[in-house]
């Protein structure tokens, strides 16, 4: 703000004055429903996540191995070569406890999120998902974490067939 | 390529909760702009309106609706949009309507209403995420924000208390901010005390959700001249944005950054940028981020930034102050206003209008530097007297 000026533009609205009624509101609430298509790499990751099994991408320009998976590299920016099974293990790149959802009401008890870089993959290649079965305050980088599986009637091709990574055994 | 030169900036109080819609606030912010140059709407022949997702204001396609509020009616108007790094992105596409010559003046405004949505205007970043593999798992933005300050933290040694002096700085430069919705004088320990909300993020390393706007008057050499003896140029812009994958990415270091800011350092025959450059304002939604972009636009080595402020380098009495303004962290975060809000204070400082926020050394050239997106956009601009 310039010192030339002397009247701040803006008329804020303070909590209590809403709840008295001192502003006039209109409400609305939007559904949008929406069926999003897995695509043709995700397809594929999805059908081996019903298996138990984790799949990434190589490609033979660049020689990395890519998960989460793509039918393109994005920086030769050409066709990924094949298919290539990875480890469902790894290690903790960074993790955070998270006491907030989505709409950033609060947890009771927190969550613990992390980047898991895939055994097998490229250095660096990292998916996101949920620690479990482990002390919060005991989580460190480098840490290595297996993945647990939901039993295999109850997988249904989704990210969620795994529960969360655990530390190894 | 002609030279281009700010004449004018206006913006908003920044607040929670404001009774004026989106385009109300767009037209206060830009009518102070213009009067701040001394031009009228038909002086103007451009119009650019930065504001980030619609899913906030609840208006879709928001851009159009913003229009009139924002001087577009009936002008060459777009709006553009590169997420949270819109703010300082906007101003860079104003710059690229007069130095390619085909116009003389652009009005540039950087517009966010966050109140609207309920319960939070956080659950609006839930769809900015992979439908399959993340969204399923309940992601939010506060998830990854607090993941890349562990990533930073681990790699370079950083402790919290360290992260939380940016926070302790920023809402007190924001004492001296009247448009400022969080201006506090608080301590490392209220930070460290303050709610576990993300660890290590907690409530005081996070700026506010806020409604808001700030404007900015681009215009050639020749319409400036006619305007004032005092412009300010714009020397140098740049953006990047890396890829999408975040989770491939080594988070501790945004590389992408480093290429917007090494392209506008080529632009603004910047060599040396700690020499050359007398302050910035660097993105700070998150205390940490602004040591992660003070070390990407090359203002700190890999990992220097929080001995800078640990030694008081980055005050605004320092020898490179940082966020004079009091930035996102103090001023408040409507998130593309935020970032034109940087720009509006570089004009400020340079002409010395910026009162008791004037920084104490004299000053020639600052940055400013916005980001966004999934931890992946990186936008600057280099302005001088």
């Amino acid at each position: 703000m310039s010192s030339r000026i002397r009247k701040y533009p803006g008329t804020e609205m303070d909590l209590k004055e809403i709840e008295a009624g001192k502003f006039l509101f209109s409400s609305y609430e939007t559904v949008l429903r929406y069926s999003f298509t897995s695509g043709v790499a995700i397809s594929r990751f999805l059908e081996g996540l019903k298996e138990g099994q984790l799949w990434a991408r190589e490609c033979d320009k660049c020689g990395r191995i890519l998960i989460p998976p793509r039918m393109y590299c994005e920086e030769d920016f050409r066709s990924t070569d094949r298919w290539v099974r990875v480890r469902d293990t790894g290690k903790v790149n960074t993790y955070s406890i998270s006491y907030v959802n989505n709409d950033a009401s609060r947890r009771r008890t927190p969550v613990v999120v992390s980047v898991i870089e895939i055994d097998g993959a490229s250095k660096g290649m990292g998916i996101l998902h949920l620690l479990g079965e482990v002390d919060p305050r005991k989580v460190t980088v480098g840490m290595k974490v297996e993945a647990v599986w939901k039993p295999k009637k109850e997988r249904r091709g989704a990210i969620t067939d795994i529960v969360y990574f655990r530390p190894r055994r | 390529m002609r030279r281009v030169a700010v004449i004018g900036a206006g913006m908003t109080k920044f607040r929670r909760r404001m009774l004026e819609t989106g385009r109300e606030l767009s037209f206060e912010a830009s009518r102070m702009a213009l009067d701040s140059a001394g031009m009228e709407i038909k002086d103007v022949e451009s119009v650019v309106m930065g504001t980030a997702p619609d899913a906030f204001d609840g208006i879709h396609m928001k851009g159009d609706y913003l229009m009139d509020g924002a001087g577009g009616t009936d002008k060459p108007y777009s709006r553009v949009y590169v997420g949270g790094g819109t703010g300082v992105f906007a101003p860079v596409a104003g710059w690229w309507h007069v130095a390619s010559g085909l116009f003389d003046s652009c009005l540039v405004v950087g517009e966010e209403k966050m109140s609207p949505l309920r319960p939070h205007p956080q659950y609006a970043f839930w769809s900015i995420f992979d439908h399959t593999l993340e969204r399923p798992l309940g992601v939010t933005l506060l998830w990854i924000f607090s993941l890349e300050m562990r990533r930073y933290m681990h790699v370079h040694g950083v402790t919290e208390e360290d992260i939380a002096l940016v926070s302790v700085k920023n809402k007190g430069n924001a004492m001296d901010h009247p448009c400022a919705q969080l201006p506090a004088r608080i301590t490392v320990d209220d930070v460290m005390k303050s709610e576990p909300i993300c660890l290590p993020v907690k409530r005081l390393d996070v700026s506010p959700t806020s409604d808001g706007a700030a404007a900015v008057m681009l215009v050639s050499e020749e319409v400036a001249r006619k305007y004032t003896d005092d412009p300010v140029w714009v020397d140098g812009v740049g953006w990047n944005v890396d890829t999408q994958y975040w989770t491939n990415r080594d988070l501790y270091y945004p590389r992408y950054v480093e290429k917007a800011a090494r392209m506008a350092y080529k632009m603004a025959k910047i060599d040396n940028p700690r020499k050359q450059i007398d302050f910035a304002e660097v993105y700070d939604p998150f205390d940490y981020k602004e040591l992660h972009h003070l070390e990407g636009v090359l203002l700190a080595d890999k990992g220097e930034a929080p001995k800078l402020t640990r030694e008081g380098v980055t005050q605004r009495d320092g020898d490179l102050p940082v966020n004079p303004s009091g930035g996102l962290l103090g001023v408040g975060n409507p998130i593309a206003a935020a970032g034109t809000m940087k720009v509006c204070e570089l004009f400020w400082q340079l002409r010395g209008e910026a009162g008791k926020r004037q920084v104490k050394k004299e000053v020639n050239r600052g940055l400013a530097q916005a980001w966004g997106d999934l931890l992946q956009v990186g936008t600057v601009i280099t302005m001088r007297r």
